[in-house]
Parts: C-alpha cells; structure tokens; sequence
C-alpha cells in the first residue's frame, strides 16, 4: 500500500482551563491512503475539531497537551520547525471551516487572500498567482471568476463563499484537504452542491479528504470510508458499506437509527441513545460508553476494549462487538 | 461613496446654520442693550455709531442675523475690543498654534498608543501586557496639567533643556518651522499626547484582543501564513476603527486645550477663550467659538467619510 497521507497514532490532547484538564482526545488512531475520502462522525463534543485543529497543531502550544503521533506524508507533524509547520499548512494540507464568513478575512477580497496564500508558497509574480487564482475560481465552478476575484467575502452568497474557501484551501496543490463541517452552514441545495464538488476534486486531484459532517447521508455520498468517534476515541471505522449496513458499536447503531430524526444536528441529544457523552475533564476508566449502553457489562467499566477487526477492514473498540459480527443483524 | 460624502455635507450644513444662529445669539443673550456688551465701557461715541451701524442693531433679528452670516462668510467676524485688531485674524492665529500643538500630541500618543496597545493585545495577559496597560492607565488617570507642571519642573526649572512658556522665542505667538519654535512645541505636546496615547492604546488593545480571537486568523494560519502576515491582517482589521478614534482624539484636543494651553502659555484657541471671557471680549468670544465649532462639524464630516472609506463592508453598501 503507498504511503498514508495521514497517519494518527494514540492522539491524546488535553487542555488547561484553571485547575480543570479536559481530555478532548484520548488516545486516537486514524489512517487516510492518497486520494481517499473519510468521514468522522460524532455527537457534539466529541473531539471532531480538535482533531482536525491538531493535524495544522493550530492550538496555543500554552495550554494544550498533545501526545501520540500524527505523521503528514510520512513527517512527523509535532516535530516540524516554524519553517516545516508553514510549509504543511496550507502546502500539504489545506483546511475548510464550517462557517466561510467568518473564516475568511472580511477586509481583504477572495483574490488578495488567495493571492497572499500562493505567494506564501511559491516564490511566483503578483500576475501569475493571480492568474492561478482565476483557475482556482474556475476549478471550483464560480461563475464569472474574474468578478468574483475582486469581491470580498460578504459579498458573496454562502455556496459561493464556501467555493471560494475551498479555492482557498486547495490553492498550494495540498495532498490532504481537511473540512470540518463544510455544509452545516448552507441551505440544503447548496449542501449537496458542495458535496458533489468535494467528490470531483477528491477524484480529479486524487485528493484525500477527512471530513466531519452530522449529516450521514453526506458520509454516504462522498466517503470511502467513515470513522465513528466517541468521547475523543474512534470507535468503529470501516468502509462505508460495511458500517451503515451492518454497524458493531452500540453508538454507532444509536447514531443510525437516530438518523431520521436529524439528531446529529449540532449541540442536540440524540433522542435513540438516552443520557449524555461523559465529562471529559473526570473520563470513566472503562468504555466511555458504557453508562449509556443497554448492552454494558460488568468488564466494559473495568478497562477501555481495545480497536480490534471482527470484520477484515472493519474496526471497532467494544468489547462484545465480536458477539454480533458473527452472527450479522 | 461619492453619493455618501455629497449626503454627509448635506447634512452637516443644517447643524452649521444651527451653530451660527446661536453663536449670533450670544450678543443678544446678553442683558441689557447688546452695544454694551459688545463694547468696551469707556468707548468714544464715534465707535459706538460705527458698531451699532456694523451690527445693525435698528434692524429686526432675522435680518441682522443674515447680515451678520453673510458678512461671517465673507470671513469678517469683527473686531476685538482688546486689541482693536480684526477678530479673524486674531482666531485664524490661535487656529493654526493650536492645531500645530494638537496634531504634534496626537501624533505622538497615537504612535505610542499604537505601539502599547498592538502589543498588549497580542500578548494577552504577558507581563508585556500588564506593564503596557499600566502605562496607558497611568496616561489617562493623571490630570495632565498637573503632568505639565511636573514637565515644566524637570526639563526648564532643573535640567534647563526646553523653555517652558510660550510658542516661540521672544514671546513670538506665530508659529515657524524652526528649531527654536519647535523647542517651544514638546514639553506642551508631550503633556497633551498622554491623553490620546491613553485612550488609544485600552481601545487598541482591546480592539487587537477581539480580532485575535476571530476564527479567520486561525484560517489565515491554517494557510500557513508567517505570522508577520497574519500581523498585516490584524492591522488592517483595526485601521478602521483606529483612525476614527484618532480622529475624534485630534478633534477632542483641537477644543479641549484650555488647561494644557493656559499652563504653557501657548497662544492657542483654547488661551484666546480664556482671554475672551475674562476680557468680556464678545466679538472675539463670538469668532472664536463659531470657528471651533465650524472646526468640528468638518471634522466629524472627515472622520465618518475616511471610516466608510476605509471599511468595505460599509464602502459598498
Ligand atoms: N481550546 C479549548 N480549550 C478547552 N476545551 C476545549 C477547547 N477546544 C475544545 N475543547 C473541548 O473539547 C471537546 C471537544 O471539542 P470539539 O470542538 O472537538 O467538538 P466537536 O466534536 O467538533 O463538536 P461539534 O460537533 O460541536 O463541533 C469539547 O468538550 C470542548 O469543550
Ligand atoms: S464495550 Fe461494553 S459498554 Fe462499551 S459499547 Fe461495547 S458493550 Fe457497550
Ligand atoms: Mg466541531
């Protein structure tokens, strides 16, 4: 197999408020090849973002705890220089926000930012990045790009702002496009666009894409393969055929069946499983999951299962998942 | 934006017929018939005839009033009882010492106050930031004439380095750009910049904090933007917002210089008031006021067109 875009092993971040330490993540493994697309789905919370934020290591280096490994194409992501960091950001990886107003500077216009990110790279003329940033504008189907250039960001509508992000992040030619939410923000129309947009790149560029969404039927349409994450730990991870057909966490199987009742919607409960994720500045010692599941035993509080494959490519973290993936639902 | 500004000075010259009506009215507010008060007691009859006729006091209010506009547009605002000379000429004067010293302060408290407010709200909660916000609490708490004497003790009474009264040498109330004037110029402005410099930095940092904490800076670092760049980004975020504080600190010293002026004896606007009131010099006290508030009406004009100027999420609304 060629070398992993994104290789995290045993994540841990924790960060300092006061006197509290919050564990957002906790020991997090997560593999994505060349030009592949994966899905990380979660309750609100869960460490989806953080997750993200620690592959760019975008958090103040003053209270936050990071442990564990991420490597980017082989280089390890906590061990780059200034030099190394800027070079990934962006060069490597680009990275999409939910929101694109507020994630793009409001007093310059899409062409001055995206002219700027270039030039941080390259060493090209003003003319030529700007030339590439037309192409940007076209490869992400703005309609009449020469305008949209000159436009500022609160002059665009919110599909297009989110093109234009997407330009933005893609402007350096990045291996691995990072988005955390991409779509949450948008109408439901413009949602699909969005989507279907990711889908030609990832396939035109042989991008790799970590996602996060809410919106299963999103993970559906674009992914290869989707991650569940609880609590700051993946809890099932497999092809996506395999995890929405036949599910082997417990969580997973609540968040499916949540599904149509849009549940995942951001900062709700979800209705199919009772109770909520575990406070993640006093973390239980066993399965995170276990006061919230009905299938819980005496052992799942006792120590954390461990990511084992009952199903060849297929992984779960429970410790009773070998029980019904032999005996499929 | 052109449309915007042609508004903004459609609007501004209600407010400046507003100001001239009351300026106007200040003769008249006086008690008793307005020559008295217009005059010096030991005036000679023929003054007094040559005044009566100038105001025109036979004549009703409404016409005096435009007769006096008029004549004010024509830029004749009278004569000054205690000099005799044109009360123009006398305003237009301490006009220029006074925004000489107020735009020397505010270019040194604006740059200082930029200086400690960037780097207060770029090190949030530093030591860095708690000696700068200190420093900026320091400038707006001290009573500044109360600063300018200090200054005054130090630097002429002790060290003997600047004079420390007046606008030049020799009593000279005509400012030139040399270096004996501008000896003249430094105690008053450094006194003066501690207000603006003050203010400036709380708002700055403040204002660098709040950008700081926005979600595009982590884009643009996320872009692997230098953090030099990033820098460039926050400035130009808080130049709006910046100038227009600026502005309004020029504005508030270009009127509020009394105290700073009377203690150095800079022969400002602010010194001339003084002068006026204590001279009963109404036609002067009358000049001097219709022009400072002229000044800041335009002045306000300016800042609102350069802020929209500036910012173009209001540029192209
Ligand atoms: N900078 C921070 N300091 C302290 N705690 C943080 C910080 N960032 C995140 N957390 C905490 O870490 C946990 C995970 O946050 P994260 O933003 O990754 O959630 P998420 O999965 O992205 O959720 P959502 O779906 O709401 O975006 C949360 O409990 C959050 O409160
Ligand atoms: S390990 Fe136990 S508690 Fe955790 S999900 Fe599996 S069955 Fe439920
Ligand atoms: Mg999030």
């Amino acid at each position: 197999m060629a070398e992993p875009v994104l290789e995290i092993r045993g994540l841990e971040v924790t960060y300092r408020r006061g006197a509290e330490r919050i564990r957002a993540v906790a020991g997090l493994d997560l593999t994505i090849g060349p030009g592949e697309a994966v899905a990380l789905i979660g309750e609100s919370g869960s460490g989806k973002s953080v997750t993200l934020r620690q592959v760019l290591r975008l958090d103040p280096e003053r209270t936050t705890e990071v442990a564990g490994s991420i490597r980017v194409c082989g280089e390890e992501v906590g061990k780059l220089d200034a030099a190394g960091l800027r070079r990934l950001r962006g060069g490597r990886v680009g990275m999409v926000f939910q929101e694109p107003l507020l994630a793009l500077d409001p007093v310059y216009t899409v062409g001055q930012q995206i002219v700027e990110a270039i030039r941080a790279h390259e060493p090209v003329s003003r003319a030529e990045a700007r030339a590439r940033a037309l192409e940007l504008l076209r490869l992400v189907h703005v309609p009449s790009p020469e305008r949209r250039l000159d436009a500022y960001p609160h002059e665009l509508s919110g599909g297009l702002r989110q093109r234009a992000m997407i330009a933005l992040a893609l402007s350096c030619r990045p291996r691995l496009l990072l988005a955390d939410e991409p779509t949450t923000a948008l109408d439901a129309t413009v949602q699909i666009q969005v989507l279907l947009l990711l889908r030609e790149l990832q396939e035109r560029l042989g991008l790799a894409i970590l996602f996060v969404t809410h919106d299963i039927g999103a993970a559906v349409e674009i992914a290869d393969r989707i991650a569940v994450i609880y609590a700051g730990r993946i809890v099932e991870e497999g092809p996506v055929r395999s995890v929405i057909r036949s599910p082997l966490h417990p969580y997973t199987r609540g968040l499916l069946a949540s599904r149509t009742e849009g549940a995942l919607v951001k900062g709700r409960r979800i209705a199919a499983i009772p109770g909520s994720p575990p406070d993640l500045a006093r973390p239980p010692p066993g399965c995170a999951f276990a006061p919230r599941c009905s299938l819980a035993l005496e052992a799942c509080s006792r120590q954390v299962p461990k990511l084992e494959t009952p199903v060849p490519g297929h992984a779960v973290r429970c410790l009773r998942a070998r029980e019904w993936a032999a005996s499929p639902a | 934006m052109l449309r915007y500004t042609l508004r903004r000075i459609l609007y501004a010259l209600p407010i400046m017929l507003g100001v001239s009506l009351v300026c106007f009215l200040l003769v008249h507010i006086a008690p008793g018939d307005p020559l008295v008060s217009v005059l010096p007691p030991d005036a000679t009859e023929a003054l007094r005839r040559q005044m009566a006729e100038l105001y025109g006091f036979d004549r009703p209010l409404p016409e005096q009033f435009l007769r006096w506009l008029a004549r004010a547009l024509g830029g004749d605002l009278g004569t000054s009882i205690a000099t005799a000379r044109p009360v123009a000429s006398e305003v237009f004067r301490a006009v220029g010492n006074t925004v000489t010293l107020a735009a020397f302060a505010t270019a040194i408290g604006f740059t200082l106050g930029a200086i400690f407010g960037f780097v207060a709200g770029y090190f949030r909660d530093s030591p860095v930031d708690r000696a700068a916000s200190a420093l900026a609490v320091l400038g707006v708490s001290v009573p500044h004439y109360w600063l300018g004497m200090v200054l005054v003790i130090l630097f002429s009474a002790q060290l003997g380095w600047l004079p420390a009264t007046g606008a030049g040498p020799g009593g000279s109330t005509e400012w030139a750009w040399d270096w004996e004037h501008f000896r003249h110029l430094i105690l008053p402005a450094v006194t003066m910049s501690v207000i603006p410099m003050g203010i400036v930095a709380r708002t700055l940092r403040a204002l660098v904090a709040e950008i700081l904490s926005q979600e595009f800076v982590m884009g643009l670092r996320a872009r692997g933007l230098s953090e030099f760049a990033v820098f460039r980004h926050v400035v130009k975020n808080a130049a709006p917002t910046a100038l227009a504080v600026m502005g309004l600190q020029l504005g508030y010293l270009l009127g509020g210089s009394i105290l700073i002026e009377t203690v150095f004896s800079w022969p400002g606007t602010g010194f001339l008031l003084n002068a006026a009131i204590f001279q009963r010099d109404l036609p002067l006290l009358q000049g001097t006021i219709l022009v400072l508030a002229t000044f800041f009406v335009v002045l306000n004009l300016v800042v609102d067109v350069v802020q929209t100027a500036l910012d173009p999420r209001i540029r192209r609304a």
